[in-house]
């Protein structure tokens, strides 16, 4: 080994003697010269209460995030025997459960549509939605590694879940007009107000993702508490029941506070045509969702400049 | 043009560590926040210091800029600050007091295979490490071929790092990090890895990262040799403040002077058996005194001691050790030529020169004794001195300590003996 380090030393100062390349003499600069009177590119300052989004620079690591998405969706089911039929699976054993439980057993109302199509309806957009949000609450802590050694906008890391887990969501979906097909359940043109109820999921999710991923930096109890959660707002959502089960408009305005109801009633809206959505709870979803994802997002910024020190 | 790539102004970085009564780690839950909320908010309104946290200044008002296309060292020991303030260069943490003006585009290689996924192959995490250290994906789809070759490890490519030797990982993240394209190269530590063939590679590519590309770079190491090699100018670093900026020679110099609490002089106290040493002293050509010296130039060893009586056949000897004690050479004066007589009673000053191109790099101690050839020994000092012998790239030495090149440095002449013929 020694011998080997020797000869290579002995070859490297006669070939082209880069010692003196890298001792005190001017290098030859190959790199565009800044003027004098140039602005530092970056200006590194302690900053204090709030921060901007800075969204520009969250663009330009925008590579970044498809690579992180790709990895998710990569590594996800990774070493398992059954793969990617689990995307399938899940969603599917869940329903059947729900299906059974609610709609056999506790023979909850379905705005007399069959109770299996009803619940995977609810389930496409639920499942979407928590699959995000606990998904990206624990990725700062696990990417620690990357989140004290490089630098890069840290929202990149949840924000990527929010991106990966569509897959998911897709699959779903391709499930969904399945049983639409056995049902018998003809498709309308509602079905085009699909993405735009998935957007509303897609902005409510990223934001409880925002908060959870920055709490639980500081906090790991958040991914404890997080499963519990998301359980009960599950059953606060109307994803096993409809919400036609609420009688008062006004009870029903307060339930749309919860942007999960907008958005799982849409979904239902869209497939089977039945609802108890209104305008007024509809614009409440949207409402609720934006100040969510913003909330979040400024919170994060806010922490972000910690994590490094604290993760 | 502006030739500053950093200027770095008054940086300091605090932490707060968190001393709590019968608390099993740092990590807060949301519980003892809780409880402790009214607690604090008692103490923060009435402003009374029990608080239960300490401020730890990790760098202390720390200034310095860095031309553009200088290597620069960051030196000191564990604690002294140094990753801490790579991290704020790098944007991973930020300061607390101070600031940074940075001139053009920065890149870190703050641990190899850092963002690397186990269960990714080799060509996926290519892109997955290259994009998290700042590149685009054209960028690294431009550099793929050059990477994969500089990897050595083309035939594993479809395979998931997580099979991969430690080697062949370390190769690999190394490679993608190494052909950043930054105008400021932050790296630290990262020779620590790797095998000696590897390592050499690394080494010469990042001097052609600053000498031949004319970037910046700041490489933060304990490898003294590593940073003899590759930087012109050091900092060294304790306890979060700059104790020296300089030349890479004196600075690493002061470094492992100032580190084992090394003097060059020394007053001994006397012992009552006849000839006993009073002062011991190293210095260089100079007569400046110091214990760091270069491999070309010669170290003058000075000492004093007090002869009671007269003494027949009195020698005074020294032997020179390595830094594992073993003796390199021993010296008497009865080798002086011409000779020299301390029989006489009185204090006696004596100076010997241990010649240049003698020693190689690396850590000596100086055995000092007074004594009769083969009768009687007046007084014995073991490592009375020690000194070290720095490695310069003026000096030819191409990033070894001596512990690797034998002994002694052989002061060899090479001749050519006829001009090569074409073909």
């Amino acid at each position: 080994m020694i011998r080997n380090k020797i000869a290579g030393n002995v070859a490297s100062l006669n070939a082209e003697s880069p010692i003196i390349v890298a001792g005190a003499g001017p290098p030859v600069s190959s790199v565009v010269p800044q003027p004098s009177t140039a602005k530092p590119t970056l200006r590194i300052r302690p900053t204090k209460g709030w921060a901007a989004l800075n969204l520009r620079e969250l663009w330009s690591y925008r590579d970044l995030l498809w690579i992180l998405v790709e990895r998710n969706i990569k590594v996800i089911y990774k070493q398992t025997a059954l793969g990617m039929i689990w995307i399938a699976l899940q969603p599917l054993i869940a329903a059947i459960i729900l299906a059974v439980v609610f709609g056999r057993v506790a023979k909850l109302p379905s705005d007399g549509v069959p109770y299996l199509l009803f619940v995977f309806c609810g389930l496409t957009a639920w499942r979407y939605f928590s699959e995000t949000a606990q998904r990206s609450s624990n990725s700062l802590v696990n990417n620690a590694q990357l989140v004290s050694k490089v630098y890069f906008p840290r929202m990149l890391i949840p924000l990527s879940h929010t991106f990966s887990t569509l897959v998911d969501f897709g699959v779903m979906l391709i499930m969904l007009f399945v049983f639409m097909a056995i049902y018998g359940v003809p498709p309308t043109l509602r079905l085009a107000a699909i993405p735009g109820f998935l957007l509303l999921t897609a902005i409510t999710a990223t934001g409880v993702a925002l908060w959870f991923s920055a709490l639980s930096v500081k906090y790991r109890d958040c991914n404890y508490a997080l499963p519990f959660f998301l359980q009960i707002w599950m059953y606060a959502s109307a994803v096993v029941y409809p919400t036609s089960l609420i009688a008062s408009e006004r009870a029903r305005a307060l339930f749309a506070l919860n942007p999960v109801v907008g958005f799982v009633e849409g979904f239902r809206w869209s497939v089977v045509g039945r609802s108890a959505l209104n305008p007024t709870m509809f614009w409440i979803t949207v409402g609720m969702s934006f100040l969510i994802l913003c909330s979040g997002a400024f919170f994060f910024r806010r922490v972000e400049r910690d994590f490094a020190d604290i993760i | 043009m502006s030739d500053i790539a950093l200027s770095i102004q008054h940086l300091s970085k605090s932490f707060r560590i968190a001393h709590r009564r019968g608390g099993l780690s740092g990590y807060r839950t949301l519980h003892d926040e809780l409880v402790t909320l009214p607690r604090r908010l008692i103490n923060r309104l009435s402003g009374n210091g029990t608080s239960t946290s300490e401020t730890f200044w990790a760098l202390k008002d720390v200034s310095f800029d860095v031309n553009r296309g200088e290597a620069l060292g960051i030196i000191g020991s564990n604690g002294a600050g140094k990753s801490t303030l790579l991290k704020i260069l790098n944007r991973i943490t930020e300061p607390t007091r101070g600031g940074v003006d940075v001139y053009g585009r920065v890149g870190a290689l703050l641990e190899v295979g850092t963002g690397f996924h186990p269960e990714l192959t080799g060509r996926e995490n290519i892109f997955l490490n290259g994009a998290i250290l700042g590149m685009t994906r054209a960028e690294i789809k431009r550099k793929f071929d050059e990477i994969v070759a500089f990897t050595e490890v083309e035939k594993f490519l479809d395979t998931p790092v997580k099979r991969y030797s430690s080697g062949m990982y370390v190769r690999l993240a190394f490679a993608v990090a190494a052909h950043l394209d930054p105008e400021i190269l932050l790296i630290d530590e990262v020779l620590a890895v790797g095998d000696a063939e590897f390592q050499k590679k690394c080494l010469e590519k990042m001097e052609n990262v600053s000498g031949k590309e004319g970037r910046t770079v700041i490489f933060v190491s304990h490898d003294m040799d590593a940073i003899c090699h590759l930087c012109s100018r050091c900092v060294l670093l304790r306890q979060g403040e700059i104790v020296k900026t300089g030349p890479t020679t004196d600075v690493v110099g002061a470094y492992l002077g100032g580190e084992q609490v090394q003097a060059s002089e020394i007053d001994f106290s006397p012992v009552d058996t006849g000839a006993s040493f009073q002062f011991a002293g190293l210095s260089d050509s100079n007569d400046r005194s110091t214990t760091s010296f270069t491999t070309s130039e010669p170290i003058l060893l000075k000492c004093s001691f007090a002869v009671q009586r007269q003494i027949e056949g009195l020698q005074l000897s020294f032997s020179v050790l390595n830094f594992k004690r073993e003796q390199v050479f021993y010296s008497t004066l009865s080798m002086a030529d011409p000779p020299i007589s301390v029989e006489a009673t009185g204090k006696h000053n004596i100076a010997a020169m241990i010649p240049r191109r003698l020693l190689l790099p690396g850590r000596y101690f100086i055995d000092l004794a007074l004594h009769t050839p083969k009768t009687k020994l007046y007084d014995r000092r073991q490592q009375a001195l020690s000194f070290q012998i720095v490695a310069t790239v003026a000096d030819g030495f191409d990033g070894f300590s001596g512990d690797e090149l034998g002994q002694v440095y052989a002061d060899v002449k090479w001749h050519r003996i006829s001009t090569p013929k074409p073909g």
